[in-house]
């Protein structure tokens, strides 16, 4: 079984043969080729070019992410899964204005109903539902990306009542993070946006071409994409989890006037507890086979993919649960 | 590198082995559309030929990699190794293929196609004659159909549940 790989210290990546190895100031650890899936790189990362070239040899992609915990960019190896067809039907449905806010909706309908799930099982009263009707008539991506932002303020809102005192959060504030709240809501999100690109990576999307966000929003605007059906599952639920069964604690923070950041002992506890849920499986009901929540990413894009391909309409996954 | 004429003779022979066992699969595969992992089954099927033929020396022309080995006789002996125990349209015709396309594009005559089924200890041979010639370039033609077309809808049979396709096809 691969596995992802979080490098939270500073180091250095060097290869010998098939294995590469990370050396920090703690010594030298061998990580054998294949088994590696991603890399998460937290420190500053230094690479020898004979391991950049294994790891794209084996299409192995690396994140990085910065001081402050937030992506900074990805090594996307050259792809090995190429469509040609493919990727004229992605580009086509984003071209066609109907086919790509379509597709545009139904992200904003998954992650919302996501949201009303986690909300739920705080038995929680909320207007998502109600919002999400004014989908119906958005003709234009703008009035789609509205009615998501309606939502998601009525969701913030409600999450406070989820938090102990100390992490209820006043607005949701992005860059830098100034409370703790929204330090671990930044830092998951980023999370989820890597492993939802690594996801891409393995299937034949091109992950440049994206429908709800801008394709020129960022680099990998589909990742963006389908994070949003993921991030209220992945993150929001863990943050919970950990803030309310104590496991997180103003100790794990590092705090300074202007901002508020997860310090390494946070991160690692973090870290730690969200791959365990990207392991964990659930016994899939269409497919009647167990499947990591990983795994539920890849089904994701299968799922666009087969939209693309007018195969089948795509809907996006909901928790059942 | 494989040249395009080697890369096309691979590749239409993987295409006529999926279009005996499933169009979708065939559809798919003709799109790019593959899936990243090697199944378990690719794995123990290349054990199998390891361990049961280990003293074949494996030599290809033109980078004839498919099939699994050859021998030199008083004529071209193509042999394929099969795990199961059916004898499969699928091997045959794409044994049939190969043969086909060595005669054809170069010239070679006197080929013989032989299937090993090790775990029955069973040897079939297939000879190419003019009637086989003709349903093999029936066969090319339809797959050429079934691939511009739509794709097909999957169909549930027995051997979804080991395909690389499986959560592809039934999400
Ligand atoms: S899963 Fe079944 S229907 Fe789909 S490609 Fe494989 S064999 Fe064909």
């Amino acid at each position: 079984m691969k596995k992802n790989y979080y490098l939270l210290s500073d180091g250095l990546l060097k290869r010998r043969e098939n294995t590469v190895y990370f050396v920090n100031k703690d010594g030298k650890k061998p990580i054998p080729i294949n088994k590696i899936y991603s890399i998460y790189a937290y420190g500053s990362l230094t690479f020898s070019s004979q391991a950049i070239h294994l790891l794209a040899k084996e299409g192995i992609p690396v994140h990085f992410f910065n001081y402050y915990g937030y992506y900074d960019g990805s090594f996307y190896p050259r792809e090995k899964l190429l469509s040609g067809d493919l990727i004229i039907k992605q580009a086509e449905h984003y071209l066609n204005h109907e086919k790509r806010i379509i597709i545009a909706k139904k992200f904003v309908e998954g992650a919302s109903k996501n949201m009303e799930k986690v909300l739920k099982y705080y038995s929680l009263e909320n207007k998502i539902s109600t919002i999400l009707l004014d989908l119906t008539g958005c003709n234009m991506i703008t009035e789609v990306m509205n009615v998501e932002g309606r939502i998601r303020a009525n969701y913030y809102q409600k999450m406070n009542e989820i938090l102990p005192e100390n992490f209820k959060m006043e607005k949701r504030v992005k860059r830098p993070p100034e409370n703790m709240i929204n330090a671990l809501i930044s830092f998951g999100n980023s999370m989820v946006y890597s492993t939802v690109l690594s996801e891409i990576y393995n299937t034949q999307l091109n992950p440049t071409i994206s429908y709800l966000h801008e394709p020129s929003e960022r680099r990998f605007s589909l990742a963006l994409d389908l994070s949003e059906i993921f991030k209220p599952i992945l993150v929001d639920r863990l943050i919970f989890y950990l803030v309310n069964k104590r496991m997180l604690s103003e100790d794990d923070f590092e705090k300074n006037l202007n901002y508020c950041l997860l310090n390494d002992k946070g991160r690692k506890k973090f870290i730690k507890e969200y791959d365990e849920r990207l392991k964990k499986t659930i016994k899939h009901r269409e497919l009647n086979r167990k499947v990591s929540y990983k795994r539920l990413i890849r089904l994701e894009a299968y799922k666009l993919i087969k939209h693309l391909l007018d195969s089948k309409e795509y809907t996006p996954f909901v928790m059942w649960w | 590198m494989l040249s395009d004429s080697e890369k096309e003779l691979r590749i239409i022979g993987t295409q006529i082995n999926y279009y005996f066992i499933c169009k979708t699969k065939l559809w798919l595969f003709s799109h790019h559309i593959q899936m990243e992992q090697e199944s378990e089954l690719v794995s123990l099927g290349k054990l199998l030929h390891q361990k049961s033929y280990k003293d074949e020396k494996e030599y290809t022309i033109d980078n004839l990699i498919s099939v699994d080995f050859i021998k030199k006789r008083d004529c071209l002996e193509l042999h394929e190794v099969k795990k199961s125990n059916k004898m499969e349209k699928s091997h045959e015709y794409q044994l049939l293929y190969y043969m086909y396309y060595l005669k054809d594009k170069k010239g070679i005559e006197n080929i013989k196609g032989i299937i090993n089924y090790p775990k029955m200890r069973k040897k079939v041979t297939i000879d190419l004659d003019e009637s086989k010639e003709m349903e093999l370039m029936d066969i090319i033609k339809d797959i050429g159909n079934v691939i511009n077309n739509e794709a097909p809808k999957p169909v549930k049979m027995k051997i979804c549940k080991k395909c690389a396709y499986y959560e592809f096809c039934w999400i």
